[in-house]
């Protein structure tokens, strides 16, 4: 099977993940729109390494996997720091550095 | 002969819906539960996918660390930042929805438009590669010219980990009770105002709810208000129905008191209605007055046996 259809659905999930990080407004929604997109990427690379008939797309992905790991624990770090002070998980009520 | 339809096409057009239908899930749940639900499912199906793709390391890699670990932390997360925060529908910027719709759909065409002009012609198939092993062929790359990335990784990780921890850490507001000071507090408490100086009494446990929110019951049924934490209270999160909870204490208190009139011929059951329905002060007493009359006569159990 050709990694075309594979690179559609990778593309089709990457576009769902971009509207979902624009549209949504809890920020919890908004960190998973970004894992999203992480694992169409990841798919895309998959695909590939398929193609090419070696590894090193794999190798990609893994390493992907781990980033995205160290990346969410730091955030909902962040996430849970900002909801302990100002009680709300939306991103509208983030807004305080305009003033 | 080459077959037209292998197993890699029926699992891609099973599981690449599935994926999709998570994905959309995802954006459009107003709970973040069904969001993150609807996203682990996702990713179970693009695991599926990887597996199809000869991937079987990754296949196992995604389930353990994607649905394994980040969702679950992403639900730890919801639990303490409030499952039940729902969206607002109020639009901060001024058609901002209808903007984000329309550039995430031309962006899905470009991309799509762009993966079919730019076509990929493998000769597909990692039987080559995968011939030692999978994980054996991804060791052999990231333990070799990938050695530093993966060293790099190492370190992320750990900074990852101190970072969290560092974040996540309180520092206390004042210096801590020692279990020699609480014990001198509580004596003096019980000396000067009565206080009882044992833990006090947890939640209760009733039959549809275990949460801590829920009061426990004293013996008559009523609640008891020290066993729910102040700061709940003020809430309003505990409030329990009294008297719903007390009436099957009262059903067992009027049969008992007519079977004792049965047997004894004592007319003491109106008397013990007026107390049931005032419930409270009387309790507490009565309980007394009764455990003393069933040691009274010791011969009526046995003998309505």
């Amino acid at each position: 099977m050709s990694p075309n259809a594979y690179l559609v659905l990778s593309a089709i999930l990457f576009s769902i993940g971009v509207l979902g990080f624009l549209i949504r407004r809890n920020v919890l929604i908004i960190f998973m729109s970004v894992e999203l997109m992480l694992n169409a990427a990841n798919l895309a690379m998959v695909a590939f390494s398929y193609a090419n008939g070696n590894l090193l797309g794999q190798v990609g992905a893994f390493f992907v996997m781990v980033v995205a790991a160290a990346e969410v624990v730091i955030g909902l770090a962040i996430i849970m720091i900002i909801f302990k002070t100002r009680r709300s998980a939306s991103v509208d009520d983030q807004n305080q550095l305009k003033h | 002969m080459i077959p037209l339809i292998t197993g890699q096409v029926v699992a891609f057009w099973i599981f690449a819906p599935l994926s999709v239908a998570g994905a959309v899930g995802m954006v459009v749940s107003r709970k973040p539960v069904h969001s993150a639900i609807s996203l682990a499912g996702m990713m179970v199906a693009l695991a599926c996918l990887y597996a199809s793709l000869d991937a079987p390391f990754l296949f196992v890699a995604q389930i353990i660390v994607y649905t394994g670990a980040i969702m679950m932390l992403f639900l730890f997360t919801m639990m303490i930042v409030g499952v039940d925060s729902t969206d607002s529908l109020i639009e901060t910027i001024k058609g901002q929805r209808v903007a984000a719709s329309i550039f995430g759909f031309v962006l899905a065409v470009l991309l799509i438009l762009a993966v079919g002009n730019g076509v990929v012609t493998g000769r597909g198939g990692l039987d080559v590669a995968n011939a030692g092993g999978n994980v054996q062929g991804l060791a052999s790359i990231t333990f070799g010219p990938y050695v530093f990335a993966f060293l790099l990784t190492a370190a992320l990780l750990m900074v990852a980990a101190v970072a969290a921890i560092v974040l996540a850490h309180g520092e206390p507001l004042g210096k801590r009770e020692t279990q020699a000071e609480r014990a001198r507090r509580k004596t003096m408490e019980f000396a000067e105002q009565g206080k009882d100086p044992g833990p006090l009494p947890g939640p209760g446990v009733y039959a549809r709810h275990n949460s801590i929110e829920y009061p426990a019951l004293l013996p008559d049924g009523s609640i008891s208000e020290e066993s729910v934490s102040p700061t709940l209270a003020v809430r309003g999160v505990a409030v329990v129905e009294n008297d719903g909870l007390r009436a099957a204490y009262r059903a067992a208190v009027t049969e008992f008191i007519e079977v004792q009139d049965e047997n004894t011929g004592s007319d003491d059951a109106p008397r013990v209605a007026d107390e049931l329905a005032d419930p409270g002060a009387i309790a507490e007493t009565y309980v007394e007055q009764i455990s003393i009359e069933v040691a009274g006569s010791d011969s009526d159990p046995a003998k309505e046996q």
